[in-house]
This record gives structure tokens, C-alpha cells and sequence, in this order.
């Protein structure tokens, strides 16, 4: 078995591609620095990340597969989950060795689940435009925090950036502890000190703008007069608004 | 102060809450130059779902529930004894843009009882929506309902501003619509209709010309209606639906199950349930007419002429034209192959490109999405055994499909042991 070890990084991932193919021997196993090595192993190596060998696969990757498939390669990046990287390592070999686009290749078992994975992170970046709830604080900033099981944040920004381009606003991911803030002119990751306040999704209500608590209620009130008491179908409810995400909903609190 | 916006907000929401509608899609609009919100095309957003599993995309609203109708079927009519309610101007605008601003919603649904007159009520609505997207630089999502019976210059404003207009039909026939609403007709209904339609075809061949000319009801329109409350069988009401399809400004007809609002009223059936089954197999039919190019026919005739609740609409067609199958997936045309049971649009989709790499067997068939509970009757492929439709026969299929789920038996041969309870 062979192993490669690198530093987690996406840059990492694609330093290893180049390593691999320029010493042509291809691992088997993708590990984190330090981490303990499988049983049988014949041949180790140390990838050392470095930005300009990256760039180069990168670039490669760009002119062989098309735009869609690159943005499908970072959403695997941002799942976060094990072994995605070693998915990812697969699909791009596959990429690069193949005459022909392997993107529609949907009978092969890398590509198919590369392009669920991607449609997974991506539906979570929906829930995020979907589920998350401002808070409007008394220094007008707008704040909601969010924990998303893949790390989709940055995916959701852009679209929270055009549409609330006239108020300042944080969205934080309590999960992995690091957020966005947006100061009216442009968008920048910040990490908190100090989250307890806010762990169980609401603000203080000392920290609260004077007329939030006013149309946080409005709000339940309203959710409470949509329902139709003829029709409860609480799984279906469940099914389209996952119990994990009820914590931090104004209406569910 | 604070309380009576909120008693208001409850009472006009119950009042609005029986509109299916609630798309938020078909317009795709960026904020402009640092006002407030955007539309994404494509999927809408919902943002909430209530505990009848309904989304709550839009802030469905009543202007009023104060109505001059005395329509059978709806809750606001006026010899309804309900808490009635109005809003004004100013106080829906803040809402929607306080409710906004903290992504509760997408934009508002704006509707309202008639009072006064047709006219007025409207003008009252165009100037909510006139207020937010003027004033305020609204460019959230916008659905107005017109009036029926409103003149054209009105509808002709409110076309500027809003996404999605619509107008409900409600009872799908006009005999039957007498029958309840003695005072409505469907030309009322159809006229604003037309008045939409032609305005947008109008915009869109302006904007041809001049790219700046502006958008009227960029998201089309749609309608709505109910099911159950009065005789029409599904053929009737699919017909409605597939003649409204024709016209290229509709793109969404909505269904509602009845539910009985006016209990006392004798010219309404007696129902304990709304039917939903029903509700939900006219939609699977909708989808048939809009995405997998069935036509209507195909679905309902004179012989069938209401939809099977026990199967779905496609598996019904496909069990009363065994002759079209099997289907060789690693042949036949994307038509085709939407049209087998347990293969959706988007598998239909994964298989046509896939299968220029390589035969397709049953297990990628599974993994790309295909139901093959259902799909297996239907299909030939690389391997499948030949147990298709014209052997196992439309019955012995249906009876498959139909029968409830076995629990699991306990198993005999294994010992139990009961531990003692102390």
C-alpha cells in the first residue's frame, strides 16, 4: 500500500496530484500529517504543499474539465466529510487519464458519487438561504448564527451579500466557530471570542434592537394563523425543515 | 398599539391562509444600486414550513377580509360572523420589509376581500406593492392577486410591479360556479386574465426592441382550484388545466383540496376530510402535462375519466398500454423513457447522457435514482430477467404495487428468551 501524507488543505490535495504524477507512483491512501499508518505499508511519502505546483493542477484541471465540474470539485472540497478527498484524488486522475470527458459518465461510480456529493453541499447551501434568521441587535447589525453539517457557508454569501446589500449583518457558524460579516461595502471572515452567548441560537434580549422582540413575535404569530388544522401532516413538515435546524428558527424557538 | 398589529396580522393570515400558491420562482432579478433584496430564478425559496407541511415562501397576506361576495365555498364571505380586519398602506409596507430584512420571507403574496367595489380594492393593492418597490426599493419577490372584474388600467399598473399576478378560477366549471357563487361568473375571471397575458406579450416584444422597456409580470401567472366541492371529475378539471397550459403567460395551475370552511352551508357536499389523495393525484397529473409532454387525454378519458387513487397516473397509463413496453433503456428515446414508471425527469436525464459511455445494467440504473420497484416491469437493460409486464400481466403488477407494506415476521425457529424482571 502506498501512502501520502499531506496537510488537509485543498492546495495540499492538488500538491499531492502534482507529486504524484510527476514521481508516476499513485497512493492509495490519503492521510493527514501524523496520523497513523495503515497496516502493509510499503512506500510512505510527505507532500509539501506548495502554491505554485498547486496553481499548475489547478489550471490543468480547468482547461481539461468544464466550469460546472471545477464548482462541483470545491463542493466536494467544502463536504468536509472522510474520504471526500480521496474521492476527489480519484475523479481528477480519471479526468486527466481519459481521452474523452468523463463529467456525464454517470455509470461510473467516482463520477456518480462526486456529483451527489456536490448536489448534497449544494442543497445544504439552500437550507442556508432558506433557514437563516436575523436577529437585529441594538447596534443595527443584523446576526444570525447557523451550523450547517457541510461546511457550505461561504457558498450561500454571495447571494446573502446582493440581497441584503443595504444593512450590516453577521451569519456565524457556530459548528466550525467562524462567520462573515458584511459592513455595507464589502464582505469579510471573522472568528468571535466569545460565542456563548449565542449558542442556543438567540440573542440576549439586552442586546436586542428595541423593536426586534416585537416582530420576532409578529412573526410566530403569523406562522401559528398559516397552518390549516385540517391538513397537519407533521412529517412532511420534518421532511421539507429538518428537526436540526428547529434550534435556530425564530418560529420553532 | 403593538397588539392590535399583531391581532390584525393573525386574523388576515387565517383569512389568506387557504390560497395554495406560494411559488416563489420564475423571476430573476439582482438588487439594484443598495436597495433591499433580490429574486433567484430557478427554485424559489421557502423559508418555513408549517405544521401542515405547507411552505411559507411568501408573506400571504390580506389587504382586508371585509368581501361584498357571498361566495359558498370561501371563508370571508360577507355572512360569515369572523373578525374582520383591514391593514394600511403603511403598516403592510413595514412589515414586509422588517419581515424581510430578517429572512423570514421572499417577498409578499398580496390579496384581498372586495370592498366597495372591484376597483377600489384594487387600487388599494397596487398602491402597497407601488409604495414598496418605489419608496422603499423593494426588489424582493412580488404576487398580487387581481381582482376579478377589475379594469384594465389598474391591472396594467400592477403588472410594473409585481412577479406573478393571479387570477382564481376556483370552481371549474361555470354551472357549478353559479351554483355557489351566484354572484361571479368566469368571465370576470377570464377577462383580467387576458389583460395579463396581453401585457405580457406585449412587454416582451417591446423589450426586443429596447432593452430598457420594462418588465410586466416577468413570472407569468397562475390560478387556483378547488377540489371536491363540486361534481366535476377529474377529467373536467384536467381539460381546464390543460387549455390554460396553452396560453404561454400560465405556468402554474394549483389545486385545492376542499375543506369545508362554511360547514352549515347546505350546497356544499358533507366531507370529513379534505381529499388530499385526490388533491395530490390531479398534481401528479399536472406534472405528467407540464414536464413528461403527456397529453391530457392520455391521462383521462371517457372511459376513465377520474384519476386512480390507489396508483399514480403514469403507473395507470403504463398498466393500460403494456404494449408499449418493455422499454430498452440502452435504446429507446428520452420521450420514451420519461415515460416509464419509477424514472423521473432527472434519471431520465442522468441515463441518456450515460449510456453514450457504456450499457447501462440495474444496478447504476438504481444508483443513478430509478425507482426499480416500479421500473423492473417496464424495462429491459443490460441483464434485467424478462419478468416484464406483458408475463406478469397488469393486474398481478398492480396488485404488487398497491399492497401494504409487510411487517416483519417474527421468526419461529429462533429461541426467545425472557430474561426475568426483578
Amino acid at each position: 500500500m502506498i501512502v501520502f501524507y499531506y496537510d488537509k488543505t485543498f492546495e495540499g490535495l492538488l500538491t499531492a496530484l502534482f507529486d504524484a504524477y510527476s514521481r508516476k507512483v499513485f497512493p492509495d491512501k490519503l492521510l493527514a500529517k501524523g496520523e497513523i499508518e495503515p497496516m502493509f505499508t510499503e512506500e510512505r511519502h510527505t507532500v509539501i504543499t506548495q502554491e505554485e505546483n498547486a496553481s499548475r493542477v489547478w489550471t490543468a484541471l480547468q482547461n481539461k474539465i468544464s466550469k460546472l465540474a471545477c464548482n462541483m470539485l470545491t463542493h466536494v472540497w467544502l463536504s468536509e466529510i472522510e474520504g471526500s478527498d480521496e474521492l476527489l484524488f480519484r475523479y481528477i486522475r480519471k479526468a486527466f487519464d481519459t481521452k474523452e470527458s468523463i463529467e456525464m459518465n454517470f455509470g461510473d461510480q467516482d463520477v456518480l458519487n462526486t456529483h451527489q456529493l456536490a448536489r448534497k453541499v449544494s442543497h445544504e447551501s439552500h437550507y442556508l438561504k432558506q433557514f437563516v434568521r436575523f436577529q437585529k441587535a441594538a447596534d443595527d447589525i443584523f446576526f444570525a448564527p447557523v451550523s450547517p453539517i457541510y461546511n457550505a457557508l461561504p457558498l450561500a454569501i454571495n447571494h446573502f451579500a446582493d440581497r441584503f446589500s443595504d444593512q450590516k449583518w453577521v451569519i456565524y457558524d457556530i459548528k466550525r466557530n467562524y462567520g462573515f460579516y458584511y459592513d455595507l461595502q464589502s464582505v469579510t471572515e471573522i472568528t468571535l471570542d466569545n460565542t456563548d452567548s449565542f449558542l442556543d441560537g438567540k440573542l440576549d434580549e439586552k442586546l436586542m434592537a428595541e423593536d426586534e422582540k416585537l416582530f420576532q413575535d409578529l412573526w410566530k404569530g403569523y406562522f401559528k394563523a398559516m397552518t390549516i388544522k385540517e391538513r397537519i401532516n407533521l412529517k412532511l413538515q420534518r421532511q421539507h425543515m429538518p428537526k436540526r435546524f428547529w434550534k435556530l428558527l425564530t418560529e420553532k424557538q | 398599539m403593538n397588539d392590535i398589529i399583531l391581532k390584525k396580522l393573525e386574523t388576515l393570515a387565517e383569512s389568506a391562509k387557504y390560497d395554495v400558491s406560494c411559488s416563489s420562482s420564475g423571476t430573476v432579478r439582482n438588487n439594484k444600486g443598495g436597495g433591499l433584496g433580490n429574486t433567484v430564478g430557478g427554485m424559489g425559496i421557502c423559508h418555513s414550513f408549517t405544521e401542515d407541511g405547507r411552505c411559507v415562501s411568501l408573506l400571504k397576506i390580506m389587504l382586508t377580509n371585509f368581501c361584498i361576495y357571498d361566495c359558498a365555498y370561501c371563508i370571508n364571505r360577507r355572512s360569515n360572523d369572523i373578525k374582520r380586519a383591514t391593514f394600511s398602506v403603511q403598516e403592510l409596507v413595514q412589515l414586509t420589509i422588517e419581515f424581510y430584512r430578517r429572512n423570514y420571507i421572499e417577498g409578499l403574496f398580496l390579496s384581498s376581500g372586495v370592498i366597495n367595489n372591484p376597483d377600489y380594492t384594487m387600487e388599494r393593492m397596487v398602491r402597497v406593492v407601488k409604495e414598496l418597490r418605489t419608496i422603499h426599493r423593494f426588489n424582493g419577490y412580488i404576487h398580487m392577486k387581481s381582482i376579478p372584474g377589475a379594469s384594465r388600467e389598474l391591472i396594467d399598473e400592477a403588472g410594473l410591479y409585481a412577479d406573478r399576478m393571479s387570477v382564481n378560477i376556483e370552481i371549474p366549471t361555470e354551472q357549478n360556479l353559479k351554483l355557489l357563487a351566484p354572484e361571479k361568473d368566469h368571465k370576470s375571471v377570464y377577462k383580467p386574465m387576458n389583460f395579463i397575458q396581453q401585457g405580457m406579450i406585449q412587454s416582451i416584444e417591446d423589450r426586443r426592441k429596447f432593452r430598457s422597456a420594462p418588465r410586466f409580470v416577468p413570472a407569468g401567472q397562475s390560478t387556483q382550484m378547488i377540489v371536491g366541492a363540486t361534481s366535476e371529475n377529474d377529467k373536467q378539471i384536467l381539460n381546464v388545466s390543460s387549455r390554460l397550459y396553452q396560453q404561454p403567460s400560465m405556468k402554474r395551475v394549483y389545486y385545492s383540496g376542499f375543506i369545508p370552511v362554511n360547514e352549515y352551508d347546505k350546497r356544499l357536499p358533507a366531507i370529513k376530510q379534505a381529499p388530499l389523495v385526490r388533491e395530490n393525484r390531479l398534481y401528479q397529473a399536472d406534472w405528467l402535462l407540464r414536464f413528461y409532454q403527456f397529453k391530457v387525454d392520455e391521462i383521462v378519458d371517457d372511459s376513465y375519466p377520474d384519476l386512480d387513487l390507489e396508483i399514480d397516473p403514469k403507473l395507470s397509463w403504463a398498466l393500460r398500454h403494456p404494449e408499449m413496453f418493455p422499454v430498452d433503456i440502452n435504446k429507446a428515446d428520452y420521450a420514451l423513457i420519461l415515460r416509464i414508471p419509477g424514472i423521473g425527469v432527472k434519471s431520465a436525464k442522468l441515463i441518456v447522457t450515460s449510456r453514450r459511455y457504456g450499457r447501462l445494467n440495474a444496478t447504476q440504473l438504481k444508483k443513478i435514482g430509478v425507482v426499480m420497484k416500479k421500473a423492473q416491469y417496464f424495462i429491459t437493460c443490460n441483464e434485467l430477467p424478462m419478468y416484464t409486464v406483458n408475463e406478469a400481466t397488469p393486474e398481478y403488477i398492480r396488485k404488487v404495487l398497491t399492497e401494504p407494506k409487510k411487517k416483519k415476521k417474527e421468526d419461529t425457529s429462533q429461541l426467545s428468551i425472557i430474561f426475568p424482571a426483578d
